[in-house]
């Protein structure tokens, strides 16, 4: 995958996915897991729903405190990585140039497509509007989940957000709903990257690499639905990708 | 107030650990301990879930997570608002009688006798006097109705009512320079706190609740009650209040929970 060799000009070329981006990634998958994981325990201890409670061999944490201790540690990688994150993808414009915008019409379309096996994730450096609005609303979740996890951490010193939420325990139902959301995206997102193989393998090595030029108009450059239509080999994805 | 029922409970353990599974698996997680920190993070978690034994335990995990734990008490001192007041309710929201809390069963509270009961004083104050419960009732009360929240997740509005706290450290001469108050129970509980919180004006010694005489199972004659902490720093059943610069832990932190537990 990794052609950044091979291009004339490398001051011209970047890879799709650079370093940071990788590094960050991989970051935020070990966060998520024991944020998860540990979340599940401290859940488990006053269930919100009589009828759900994580089995043990699914929790990060014997007892409660190994729990909360793995929270509470867990948070600060996911809080620190995803601010680096943002901030990368926001000066960068890796976010501008990836997921926006996105055309309602095309996310139809997209949806469409998916429901008659028409997908085609040849060009990776491409997103449809299903994956950038996918990518989009689970970066908007994350970002809740931090504030209803401080609310819920600080009702007191953070009063003034814990009262935005209106009790306690809606403060504990929006943060659960959050994980949930996220844990729906996962289930999409690693699925998918185990059935294109080569979207799992770039965001190890980086990718093919793709031209700035490109990058600077990528309305003119990205690839339409038609022209998607007629790319020579459509591979088909199970319908889970409009699932979500 | 809405009832759920009961579940499970870190305060019930049900079962002991088993050593048994920590023994077994010795030699996989110090082989674990010497590979680099990114691939260790990763098979821990997987081996959780493989084994069902917790790599928590182990002595250089239980140790970083709690050096992380001991960060997170200075976090929580550094944004502590000192007079910044807590949401109060109305009487009608009160919950009665209070839920139970306590690293036992209801059933096991042992009552205090009130009649012989003495609150003893120690460490760096001045009068160190013991007192009687008579001579705290005379004392002026205070009330809060603030928001019980358990480290478990549950939470309820209840009113409490006693003397401040801050009023009581300056009426018998405490340093309030200090860094820790201890709170020893009458049972084997220990709880302490910042002086900041001490200090801060929803922190109560509570004689009553709604008006009442506070029952056994919930602290009678004396316990703890501040705005700013979880429901396990709050003491019940005191009968010994310490002012000190020495920390030690207490019986929820020596346990691995959170020393500050700030809300």
């Amino acid at each position: 995958m990794q052609r950044t060799n091979a291009e004339p000009d490398r001051h011209h070329a970047r890879q799709l996915h650079p370093l940071p981006v990788r590094i960050m990634h991989w970051t935020n998958a070990i966060a998520i897991f024991i944020m998860i994981g540990s979340g599940w325990k401290i859940y488990n201890d006053d269930v919100i729903f009589g009828i759900l409670h994580f089995p043990d061999s699914v929790v990060i944490g014997k007892w409660a405190q190994y729990g909360l201790q793995w929270h509470f540690f867990g948070m600060w990688i996911f809080v620190l990585n995803g601010i680096a994150y943002l901030s990368y993808g926001i000066a960068s414009g890796r976010f501008r140039r990836k997921l926006l915008p996105i055309s309602v019409t095309e996310f139809i379309a997209t949806v469409g497509d998916a429901l008659r096996f028409r997908l085609s994730h040849d060009d990776l450096t491409h997103y449809n509007a299903v994956q950038k609005a996918l990518y989009l609303g689970v970066m908007a979740v994350g970002v809740l989940i931090v504030i209803s996890g401080l609310a819920l951490w600080k009702p007191v010193q953070f009063s003034e957000l814990a009262n935005l939420f209106g009790s306690f325990q809606t403060i504990r139902l929006v943060h659960f709903l959050c994980m949930t959301a996220i844990v729906a995206f996962i289930v999409v997102h690693v699925t998918l990257a185990l059935l294109v193989p080569q979207s799992l393998l770039a965001m190890l090595t980086g990718g093919p690499a793709i031209d700035n030029a490109r990058d600077k108009a990528p309305s003119a450059a990205a690839p339409t639905i038609a022209e998607i239509k007629t790319l020579p080999e459509v591979k088909t994805v199970p319908e889970i990708e409009t699932s979500h | 107030m809405t009832i759920r029922p009961r579940t499970p409970s870190l305060f019930r353990p049900r079962k002991p650990i088993d050593q048994r599974v920590l023994t077994e698996n010795r030699k996989l997680i110090e082989d674990i301990n010497r590979r680099g920190l990114l691939r260790g993070v990763v098979s821990l978690g997987a081996l959780t879930m493989l084994t069902g034994c917790d790599v928590s335990e182990t002595d250089s995990v239980q140790k970083a997570l709690r050096a992380v734990s001991s960060w997170n008490d200075g976090v929580q001192n550094a944004i502590f608002r000192a007079n910044h007041l807590a949401p109060t309710f109305s009487p009608s929201q009160v919950m009665k009688p209070p839920r139970f809390n306590a690293y036992y069963p209801i059933e096991d509270v042992k009552p205090v006798d009130g009649a012989s009961w003495t609150l003893e004083l120690a460490g760096r104050i001045a009068d160190k006097r013991p007192w009687r419960a008579q001579q705290l009732y005379a004392l002026p009360e205070q009330e809060i109705i603030i928001r019980h929240v358990c480290v478990e997740g549950w939470d309820y509005i209840g009113q409490w009512s006693g003397p401040n706290l801050r009023d009581f450290l300056q009426r018998v001469g405490a340093d309030l320079t200090a860094k820790y108050i201890y709170f020893i129970c009458a049972d084997d509980y220990t709880e302490s706190i910042d002086m900041p919180t001490a200090l801060h004006p929803q922190t109560i010694l509570a004689t009553k609740y709604a008006g009442e005489i506070i029952g056994d199972p919930f602290g009678y004659p004396l316990r703890l009650r501040t705005s700013t902490k979880l429901g396990y720093k709050n003491a019940k059943w005191i009968r010994a209040i310490e002012v000190s610069n020495e920390f030690r832990e207490t019986y929820w932190s020596e346990r691995g929970f959170n020393w500050y537990a700030g809300i």
